[in-house]
């Protein structure tokens, strides 16, 4: 794993504004293919902006995301889904009057074949039938994702089995998150976004989902993880990000930004280096301004 | 001055303090520190009564006020400043200051203030008669701490008030703050820059995920290992 | 006769200035309205019909002088905004703000009713207590009405501008639209300040109302509907929210609309409105000034769904409930009954399109009955015009009406929430207002007839029995297409769009296009009721489709319960016999529709049934 394999997303320079606030600022990432990447950093440092910029639901005002060696920059995110990109979302975005299996078959959306209907017109009077005329063939596809889709349901063990067929507001926020993750499991990603997975859980719902996640890397799959509960990266992780201020401001493997003092002033704040200059600097200002 | 006995809040299903207690004395400034989505922010929110606890009680000045609709909290002498400053875009700093002074009637006295905040922060008299909406980061933060100061607040609330300033407009935010408690005004504030905040700070209290984990003076916080921790190492999740 | 021309010229500015202050001071309300409460109040055009009618009982009935004339009627429409506010709207406040609309809606459904129950129908004679003598001027002649008109909009702006500059309240409440939670935490009661600005919102309609009562002699309750879709325009074309932008869209929407009419003859007065309306919510969603303002944004999920787990309807029910529809008429032999329940059916249509696009896909529409009209002309002109057997001329009138009314709407496509409920509002009036002026195919307002009669197999059905059942054939067979539908791929996608269109795109949904076949499949089933219901009758015209249709379609739907089939037939049933069981209220059926709406988005927003 690691350097030696193949770089599946690529993102050079990329940068957004939001009305003169840079809320990312030129930041660079690879990830090779089989890598857990984890973006870290301190509340509105561009960490969720970035992930909206990759997965296509913001566009960026520079810079260039590839996916796979082919530019990905500028397309909507229903096409970015088709090529293998999932993602959760921060506060959890589930369907909250779908059920749970629904939930995760909307995850599985363009594996099905009526996706590849794309024509303009033709194509859409096509889907229509073939959800009216519903065809043994429409129907085995239909039964055969609804099994894989149990089958992820059944990944989290008897949390969400059993609830399949509930609606998903009426689940417990850690089920919620478990659900968004199926979900995104179900697109049979080959890279997975995850915003903050464990938010809202606590310890032992926390280490169930770290245990979830090894499983999946173990497996292969391409994770970008934003996190805050960092002993959860430090775990995690081959390598980590560490932005601030849109910045991406450390970058290496989790021990070693661990103890970047850098990172730690980032989080802990910058403090004052040397008082007697900043006062200078107030009084200075305070004569100017008089 | 202010209390917080046992509070609990929750977004929906999601529980973000558990039994959270804290007290400010009078003439204090504390500070509630805490890394990302620790519960700071809902703390202040919880206090204004923006957020109404499930359990647990916030006490003001010997009375309780969790329950009270927000612009009673504040006319019982609570001035707010919001995270991210909040200012009035669409109006001049002149009608923001004003506009601090909602809750009193007695004008002559509030004409006074105005021109004691004009002093203190004498940056906003030449912007009197600018929109809000197009003053810098720093001069927002100074027109929202004037704008709060308006109300002649018993107990000063910042939410995040050195978010997104400059490191010159930061030293110069905290002066203000020390000078504004040295005229006698308690100040709360909740901060994620910890080392900042203990520079001017008495006691901080350090939040995570809810509980409050730590808690004592200013000296002592500052630089201590445990605060460290309490930022970096939350993945026990606690 | 370049003098004439000239004349004729400076007159119709006045007109368009006089027509546009009025507008303006509608606009005004609106756009307090939504800058301090984030809605786009429909009651509002009731309000000025309230206004209207105060002024007329004043003046006419009581023989008042314009002062106390005004005075009364900013005295009521104040109460009356207040009263919207405390008990219609307050604890609507914290939801997706298509609730507060639509309880607005029904809002304006009671008001405008009991005004009809009160007053009759019909237009009453409104003369202002001014001389009718006009004042030559340049080769303009201005009227005493005008002055005054313009004399008291120019007041009451001046009056509105100081007590928003210069007054504590004028002040809090623009804080309280600027940033509400900030004025909060300054200490404003921003309750009050919501009441306030719809008591200030309403004098202002009100007063506009008794000035155009005067201006164009007569008053009517219909009156509401047309002002407060003037009111959107104006607010729309100056940027949503925007005080002055109001102002200045009223003045411009007056000019285009009473130029508009010299050039094109009065039957096109309202498309220029309701063009306008579409236009700059499609290309310039912040008005024609409002570069720095976007639309403000709207919460996650824009649309009225809530929460519930709907009521599970056995397949024996449903059989045995079609079996009993059937048999009926062995049983019940009243003619009436057969013909209230043939109605019932057509409507359970309506509402059952209306519930796959508004309640499964989530596109609040406002303009369904442009659906059924454009079915309902596409199969008459057919048959009539091209001599195709009805059976074939249902089915194309259906495809029709979808193909037409997707296209239409598609502009629609891009927007969110209300936004969506407003313009598909203006698409239904435009197709309308093209039925009414493209005369050389639809006859214009003197409507179609001898249109012939349905048909099975060629045999043609005349009688109340067979009609009965046809009705109710085509609503089963709506229905099944339907439900096969929602039980395919396409419902649970619809769904997914509906409950969070961001979360629906990261997982490749295609938002245009599931809109699209949403706007389709309910096209269809609406297309095939206005179809059948042409046949029918064997006469429509323009008002056979009126809007308020597609408001009772929708009440019905929230009744049954959103996206729910089985909920879309009951509330049709419901809300169709109801007011024919109780028969001394058949007169007052829209005051029980408000009323009914207003309740249930209070109290059971999951409708009987349950959101599907």
């Amino acid at each position: 794993m690691g350097m030696d394999g193949k770089a599946l997303l690529e993102v050079r320079g990329l940068r957004r504004e939001f009305g003169g606030v840079v809320a990312v600022d030129g930041v660079d990432l690879v990830a090779y293919e089989g890598e857990t990447i984890s973006v870290i950093g301190p509340n509105g440092a561009g960490k969720t902006t970035l992930f909206n910029l990759i997965s296509g639901l913001d566009q960026p005002d520079a810079g260039e995301i590839c996916l796979d060696g082919r530019p990905i920059t500028g397309l909507p995110p229903e096409v970015l889904a088709a090529r293998g990109l999932a993602r959760t979302f921060q506060h959890g975005r589930v369907f909250g009057n779908l059920s749970v299996l629904d939930n995760v078959l909307i995850g599985a959306h363009t594996r099905q074949s009526a996706y590849r209907l794309r024509a303009p017109v033709v194509g859409m009077a096509a889907e229509l039938l073939l959800a009216l005329i519903q065809l043994p063939a429409w129907r085995a596809e239909q039964r055969r994702l609804r099994e894989e889709a149990l089958e992820v349901l059944a990944l989290f063990g008897d949390r969400l089995l059993p609830r399949a067929d509930q609606p998903a507001y009426s689940l417990s926020y850690a089920n919620r998150r478990r659900t968004e993750i199926a979900r995104a499991l179900a697109l049979r990603p080959r890279i997975l976004l995850l915003d903050e997975p464990t938010a809202g859980m606590n310890p032992t719902e926390t280490a169930e989902l770290l245990e979830f996640i090894r499983a999946l890397k173990q497996q292969g799959l391409t994770i970008l993880l934003i996190e805050h509960k960092l002993s959860l990266v430090m775990q995690l992780s081959d390598r980590v990000i560490v932005m601030d201020d849109g910045r991406k401001i450390a970058e290496g493997r989790p021990e070693d930004v661990r103890d970047d003092p850098q990172v730690i002033e980032a989080y802990l704040g910058h403090g004052r280096r040397d008082p007697e200059v900043t006062d200078w600097k107030v009084q200075s200002e305070d004569r100017k301004l008089h | 001055m202010l209390s917080l006995e046992g509070v609990e809040t929750f977004y929906g299903p999601l529980q973000v303090h558990f039994g959270v207690s804290l007290r400010v004395e009078p003439g204090e400034i504390v500070c509630l520190l805490g890394g990302n989505a620790s519960g700071k922010s809902t703390t202040m929110k919880v206090i204004l009564g923006l957020v109404k606890p499930r359990a647990g009680r916030v006490v003001f000045d010997g009375r309780p006020i969790s329950g009270l609709p927000t612009p009673e909290i504040i006319r019982r002498g609570i001035g707010s400043v919001p995270e991210s400053r909040r200012i009035f875009p669409d109006m001049t700093v002149r009608e923001n200051l004003l506009m601090g002074a909602y809750t009193r009637r007695d004008r002559d006295e509030v004409r006074r203030d105005y021109e004691r905040m004009l002093e203190l922060f004498p940056r906003l008299r030449q912007r009197l008669n600018q929109r809000g909406g197009v003053l810098s980061g720093g001069e927002q933060q100074m027109l929202a701490m004037a704008r709060a100061l308006m109300g002649r607040p018993k107990l000063l609330c910042m939410d995040e008030p050195t978010m997104g300033l400059s490191p010159l407009f930061v030293d110069r935010v905290l002066e203000l703050i020390r000078r504004v408690n040295q005229q006698g005004v308690t100040v709360f504030m909740v901060e994620q820059n910890a080392n900042l905040a203990l520079q001017i700070a008495h006691r901080g209290y350090v939040l995570q995920n809810g509980h409050i984990v730590l808690e004592g003076a200013a000296g002592e916080l500052l630089g201590s290992p445990e605060v460290r921790d309490a930022y970096l190492g939350g993945g026990d999740g606690r | 006769m370049p003098d004439f021309a000239l004349r004729t010229l400076g007159d119709q500015l006045i007109n368009g200035l006089v027509i546009g202050n009025v507008y303006a001071l509608i606009a005004i309300g609106l756009a307090l309205i939504f800058g301090v409460a984030n809605l786009i109040n429909f009651a509002h055009g009731s309000v000025y019909m309230v206004g209207a009618y105060v002024g007329w009982v004043a003046v006419m009935w009581l023989g008042w002088p314009l002062a106390p004339t005004f005075v009364a009627v900013a005295v009521v429409c104040a109460a009356l905004g207040v009263l919207i506010e405390r008990f219609g709207l307050r604890h609507l406040q914290s939801q997706a703000r298509i609730a507060p609309l639509l309880a607005t809606i029904g809002i304006s459904f009671a008001l405008d009713q009991l005004v009809q129950i009160i007053f009759s129908p019909n237009p009453q004679a409104f003369s202002s207590p001014l001389p009718a003598t006009r004042i030559a001027l340049g080769g303009v002649s201005i009227g005493a009405l005008d002055l005054l008109i313009a004399a008291i909009t120019f007041a009451v702006a001046a009056v509105l501008f100081g007590f928003l500059r210069f007054t504590r309240l004028g002040w809090a409440l623009r804080a309280t639209a600027q940033d509400r939670e900030a004025a909060q935490q300054m200490g404003v009661d921003v309750d009050g300040i919501n009441a306030l600005t719809f008591a200030v919102a309403s004098v202002l309609g009100g007063i506009g109302g008794v000035m155009i009562g005067m201006y164009f002699t007569s008053v009517y309750p219909t009156m509401s509907y047309g002002a407060m879709l003037k009111g959107f325009a104006a607010n729309l074309l100056g940027g949503l929210g925007s005080v002055p932008g109001a102002v200045v869209g009223g003045l411009l929407l007056g000019l285009i609309e009473t130029f508009g009419v010299a050039l094109l003859g009065s039957t096109y007065r309202n498309l220029f409105t309701f063009v306008i309306l579409i236009g700059v919510l499609v290309l310039r969603p912040t008005g024609l000034f409002g570069a720095r303002r976007a639309l403000p944004p709207e919460p996650l999920t824009g649309t009225f769904v809530a929460s519930s787990r709907p009521v599970r309807i056995p397949a024996w029910l449903v059989g045995a409930a079609l079996v009993a529809a059937i048999l009926l008429p062995f049983i019940a032999t009243d003619p009436y009954l057969l013909q209230i329940l043939t109605s019932a059916w057509l409507f359970g249509m309506l509402a059952l399109s209306i519930t796959l696009v508004t309640g499964a896909a989530g596109q609040m529409s406002l303009g369904q009955a442009g659906f059924l009209a454009i079915g309902g002309y596409a199969s008459a002109l057919l048959t009539m015009r091209l001599g195709l057997p009805v059976e074939a001329s249902l089915l194309l009138g259906a495809v029709l009406a979808a193909a037409l009314g997707t296209l239409l709407t598609w502009p629609v496509f891009r927007l969110r929430s209300q936004y969506v409920a407003l313009a598909t509002l203006g698409i239904g009036e435009v197709i309308n207002q093209i039925i009414l002026n493209w005369e050389d195919l639809t006859n214009g307002p003197l409507g179609l007839s001898n249109i012939p009669p349905l048909t099975f197999l060629g045999l043609p059905i005349t009688q109340n029995v067979p009609i009965y059942w046809a009705a109710l054939a085509v609503l089963a067979i709506a229905a099944l297409f339907q439900w096969r539908l929602m039980q395919s791929h396409l419902g649970r996608t619809w769904r997914a769009m509906r409950e969070d269109d961001v979360a629906a795109r990261a997982f490749g949904i295609s938002l245009n296009r599931y809109k699209a076949l949403a706007f389709i499949a309910s096209g269809l089933v609406a297309g095939l009721s206005g179809a059948f219901t042409a046949h029918m009758y064997s006469y429509i015209n323009n008002e056979t489709f009126a809007a308020t249709t597609s408001i009772l379609g929708l009440t019905m739907v929230i009744l049954g319960g959103m996206g729910n089939l089985a909920g879309a037939v009951v509330g049709a049933i419901a809300l169709t016999a109801l007011p024919e069981v109780f028969r001394p209220l058949a007169d007052a059926r829209y005051l029980i529709y408000g009323i009914v709406l207003l309740l249930l988005v209070r109290f059971r927003p999951q409708g009987l049934l349950g959101t599907v």
